[in-house]
């Protein structure tokens, strides 16, 4: 039987186990429009194209399945830019479907054409256009296979009108071959065991576990791993949750916004075990006293972030579920009762810097501060949801305030740190996970950069909780001027935000305000209690800072710490 | 340092614009580069002269090793090969300086494949030194164009480059 390019394309959808797509139609793709009509596949309208990759990139953060985006050709493609390069940045497993003019019409500068292979190059995984029916459904297996192998990312498929609308017999091919794509998984055996040798001997090793690690779903082994060797460990932004953060062996963040003894203990380690981490700039500070007396063990399944900006004396490139699995195998030969006592005088040297630092804020009757909205979240909630985060001091005080015990629970622009992230990643986790509770923890200037999607959470009354941390100001940008700028607050001033309260109600949302202290728990068990969007609109101290902070190039150990 | 790369790729639409942009996103340099089929019309080789110190060198191997049409890439400089370049080189022509640039022709091993009253056209073929020299010596007998292709080049001995 022969099915039409729009058909193929949805049968494709379901062979792949998908089950919802987030989307925004138009002219080029009416007939896909039309074939979902009467499918079974759920489609999500958001507001914004951006917002539909956003959300097919939270559905895929939060779930580890593939997230699938469609638009429209021309603006509707490059609309979903800004999504492409946030799950670019942060490995996410995607594909975008774009509508394209005609083959006959590419490079006529026809109506709504835009050359968004082209354009998205850089910033997928890889991409292609579809010129003949024929290839479709070869390429969509190869799109998903693409985005979901190796290091994740993200795929688009471009799909022109005339392709879309012509007919072909229908098969889906069992198999993927592509010639130039063989990811390494397994990792080398004698490279493993020239590591686990350093591990055993090193004095004051440390593992630093970045988005690998729940890319990988390896935070099971990791934490074994961990706890068998006892090693402490540190967590990139992207690692958040891939070791319990509550975990007597946790330090915590590392980074410019990272805790005292994470930093320190990087700093003094003899042993860096990076695992799934790529050495961000966010990360290392000053690269030249990163680690400055360690030897470096680096797991990750891509060769290109091995020795890119740090040296690496033990690389191993695989899938880290499988290197650990069989590190562990490995281990199981190994005497390690002694590992306690053996590594006790670095516990105890961590210990230390924890006593002499811990995260914190000076708490206030008065004002709002906005750590003590996101501990209070954390305690209410018990920690049982999932959070997403718009970008600046909002996401910081999150990552530090918000403790997490489980992996796929942290929803946040890591790489690229893109506002306007937050709240349509929590669509797609709430689309996900009906009955689960997601709280985007975002700001006063990110919220409007997607505030549109109250539309959509109304609309199709997905519960997501968003909790402004209000504080009138691009925060993070202001404590930059602030510390670096002498105080020259130019254009970092939002005193004319809507009234967040009343722009929910006229969404149709629930809008909650808090201004006292005293008024944050009942608004948070409120906002819990209400089946259905909410907004919490959170007025918290204007200039309160994210500390500990190491100024941009210079060294970890060098924190400004309040 | 240079070196001199070969990449074997699906030949696909595209995919010179992946390598380049490659290339040029991440701020690594192209001296010169040439293109074109192999038997198999499905894959192309291509052969790029670069510049950078050996952590570069390895990222740009690494990195073009991660595009998903690149079949294989190979460091030219870490073994032997043979490297050549083809110019055409336009000269302006008289009866003063004709003896010489047919006896530097003749001399380079070159060819004189285009004639008018005041111009001759060479093409000239060989490795990296011998195209400088040559151009050296007809510098000063007066270039008026000048075009190459850009060096394509081989492993030595029998390995296959694939
Ligand atoms: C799309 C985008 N534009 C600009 C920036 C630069 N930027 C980083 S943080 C920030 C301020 C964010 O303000 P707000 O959302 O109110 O968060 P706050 O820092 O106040 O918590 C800005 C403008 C960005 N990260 N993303
Ligand atoms: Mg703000």
């Amino acid at each position: 039987m022969k099915l039409t390019g729009a058909e193929i394309l949805i049968e494709c959808l379901k062979r792949e186990g998908v089950e919802t797509i987030f989307g925004y139609p138009g002219g080029v793709v009416l007939n896909v429009y039309d074939v979902l009509y009467n499918s079974d596949l759920k489609h999500v309208l958001v507001r914004h194209e951006q917002a539909a990759v956003h959300a097919a990139d939270g559905y895929a953060r939060a779930t580890g399945r593939v997230g699938v985006a469609l638009v429209t050709s021309g603006p509707g493609a490059t609309n979903t830019v800004t999504g492409l390069a946030t799950a670019y940045m942060d490995s996410v497993p995607m594909v975008v479907i774009s509508g394209q003019v005609p083959t006959g019409l590419i490079g006529n500068d026809a109506f709504q054409e835009a050359d968004i292979v082209g354009i998205t190059r850089p910033c997928t995984k890889h991409n292609f256009l579809v010129k003949d029916v024929k290839d479709l459904a070869r390429i969509m297996r190869e799109a998903f296979y693409l985005a979901a192998t190796g290091r994740p990312g993200p795929v688009l498929v471009d799909l022109p009108k005339d392709v879309v609308v012509s007919s072909t017999k229908f098969e889906y091919p069992e198999t993927v071959s592509l010639v130039g794509y063989n990811p390494t998984i397994e990792g080398h055996t004698g490279q493993i065991k020239k590591a686990l040798k350093a591990i055993l001997a090193a004095k004051k090793p440390v593992i630093y576990a970045g988005g690998g690690v729940v890319l990988s779903d390896a935070s099971e082994e990791m934490t074994t791993f961990a706890r068998k060797l006892k090693l402490p460990v540190t967590m990139t932004l992207m690692g958040l949750g891939c070791f319990p953060g509550s975990d007597d062996l946790s330090l915590g963040m590392l980074g410019m916004h990272g805790t005292y003894r994470a930093n320190l203990a990087v700093t003094e380690c003899d042993l860096l075990i990076a695992l799934g981490a790529r050495f961000d700039d966010r990360v290392t500070g000053k690269v030249d006293e990163f680690a400055p007396r360690a030897k470096v063990i680096h797991v990750d399944i891509d060769p290109t972030s091995i020795s890119k900006n740090v040296k690496v004396d033990i690389p191993i490139v695989g899938d880290l579920k499988a290197v650990l699995t069989r590190a562990l195998d490995m281990l199981k030969e190994e005497d390690l009762s002694s590992r306690e006592k053996d590594l006790a005088p670095w516990e105890a040297e961590i210990n230390e810097w924890k006593a002499r630092h811990m995260l914190g804020y000076e708490q206030s009757d008065e004002v709002i501060k906005p750590q003590y909205v996101v501990e209070k979240l954390r305690e209410i909630t018990g920690g049982d949801c999932i959070i997403s985060t718009e970008v600046g001091q909002n996401q910081m005080w999150a990552a530090q305030f918000f403790e997490l015990d489980k992996p796929r629970c942290w929803l946040t622009s890591g790489g690229l740190g893109t506002m306007g992230y937050g709240f349509p990643a929590a669509i797609g986790a709430q689309v996900a996970f009906p009955d689960k509770t997601i709280i985007d923890i975002a700001g006063d200037g990110s919220i409007q950069m997607n505030s549109q999607e109250l539309a959509t959470v109304v609309q199709y009354n997905l519960p997501v909780k968003i909790a402004i941390l209000n504080n009138r100001f691009l925060g993070m940008v202001r404590q930059w001027q602030e510390l670096f700028y002498g105080k020259r607050y130019s254009h970092t001033v939002m005193d004319n935000a809507p009234d967040f309260v009343k722009l929910a109600e006229a969404y149709g949302a629930l809008g909650l305000r808090a201004e006292k202290p005293a008024e944050v728990a009942e608004v948070i068990k409120k906002a819990l209690a209400h089946d259905g969007p909410v907004v919490m609109d959170f007025i918290v101290d204007r200039e309160e800072g994210v500390y500990p902070m190491v100024p941009a190039g210079a060294a970890i150990s060098k924190m400004l710490l309040a | 340092m240079r070196h001199t790369i070969t990449i074997t790729v699906e030949n696909e639409f595209g995919v010179l614009s992946r390598v380049v942009g490659l290339f040029s996103g991440r701020g690594f340099n192209i001296d010169s580069l040439s293109v074109a089929e192999t038997m198999e019309s499905s894959i192309s080789r291509m052969t790029i002269v670069t510049r950078g110190d050996d952590q570069i060198i390895e990222q740009i191997i690494k990195q073009l090793n991660k595009l998903v049409n690149v079949i294989k890439v190979i460091d030219l400089d870490e073994g032997e090969y043979i490297d050549r370049e083809m110019i055409l080189v336009k000269m302006n022509a008289n009866e003063k300086n004709k003896p010489e640039l047919l006896r530097l022709t003749e001399i380079f091993r070159g060819k004189i494949v285009d004639v008018t009253q005041t111009t001759y056209t060479i093409e000239l073929t060989g490795d990296d030194g011998k195209i400088k020299a040559a151009l050296e010596l007809l510098q000063p007998l007066g270039i008026r164009e000048i075009t190459r292709t850009g060096k394509v080049a081989m492993q030595r001995g029998s390995g296959n480059n694939g």
